[in-house]
């Protein structure tokens, strides 16, 4: 069933804020092998520029894919959650995040598509701090394989 | 140190066990059975427990970040996500290879295209980062 094309271009509330830990982003790093002192060493960091602990690049995704689950579950929406494959993602970046960071996401629907019997929904999340400075600007491409 | 047009950038190599996928899980909120339940992947047709594709888009951000000299030098970083990349049950699990090269470098910036294979077989598609190149 195709994806009701109403939802291009909604634009949902911000989300509640996310406090970044220095732990979090510790155990992030880790799970990815990281071994970049300035993700794990307050000194290392500093010494590198940064105010606290930085997140490697792609972390940004730990805050932002669970904030698209009510976006990409909503029924009215129509997809088949069983059915969902991750298609594109890509990261535009004013500044990495970093420890300390405390975070809100404003989500809109930029694009619906039904192509070759699947249907792509792209959404786009700026992220920006509490006090509305940019951080970084997340894409991601939800393929739901056609039946 | 800079990059220029046309260099190939040094290979990193990544390998991935099921606890891998299993850390990655906890550390990133994503819990889809289909990366650590063989028996969840094999009923919704895949061939086994697959690896997270924003797992390996980490890895390829480590790479582009060490080939950038910092991640705070990368601007831009995007990727298609073509083939799941299969990780067997056993202790030496999947190889992850990444390979750059560089497209572009003026303005004090550069582009790099990003290779990402396992065993041989390309995983990502349309895989670029934009640099701050100074």
């Amino acid at each position: 069933m195709p994806l009701d094309q109403s939802f291009r271009g909604r634009v949902y509330p911000p989300t509640a804020p996310y406090q970044v830990g220095r732990e979090k982003v510790r155990e992030f790093a880790l799970a990815i092998g990281a071994t970049d002192p300035v993700h794990f060493d307050l000194e290392a960091a500093k010494a590198a520029g940064y105010p606290d602990l930085v997140a490697p690049v792609t972390f940004p995704i730990a805050i932002t894919l669970p904030a698209l689950k009510p976006i990409v579950g909503d029924p009215e929406l129509g997809i088949d959650y069983g059915r969902v494959v991750h298609g594109d993602q890509r990261f535009a970046y004013t500044r990495l995040v970093v420890a300390g960071d405390e975070l809100v996401i404003i989500a809109t629907i930029e694009e619906i598509l039904s192509r070759g019997g699947h249907d792509f929904l792209t959404t786009r999340q700026e992220v920006q701090t509490s006090a509305g400075e940019p951080v970084v600007t997340v894409w991601h491409k939800t393929v739901v394989r056609g039946e | 140190m800079t990059l220029s047009v046309g260099e190939v950038l040094p290979e990193q190599v990544f390998r991935i066990t099921r606890a891998d996928l299993v850390r990655y899980a906890g550390a990133s909120g994503d819990f889809n059975p289909i990366h650590w339940n063989e028996r969840f992947a094999l009923s919704v047709g895949l061939p086994g427990v697959i690896a997270h594709g924003m797992f390996t888009m980490a890895l390829a951000g480590q790479a582009v970040a060490a080939w950038a000299g910092g991640g705070d030098k990368v601007l831009d970083f995007g990727v298609r996500f073509t083939r799941p990349v299969l990780v067997p049950d056993d202790d030496e699990g999947a190889s992850l290879v990444f390979t750059g090269l560089v497209k572009s470098a003026e303005d004090g910036f550069a582009t790099v295209d990003i290779t990402a294979t396992c065993n041989g077989e390309k995983i990502l598609a349309q895989a670029k980062a934009k640099i701050k190149n100074i």
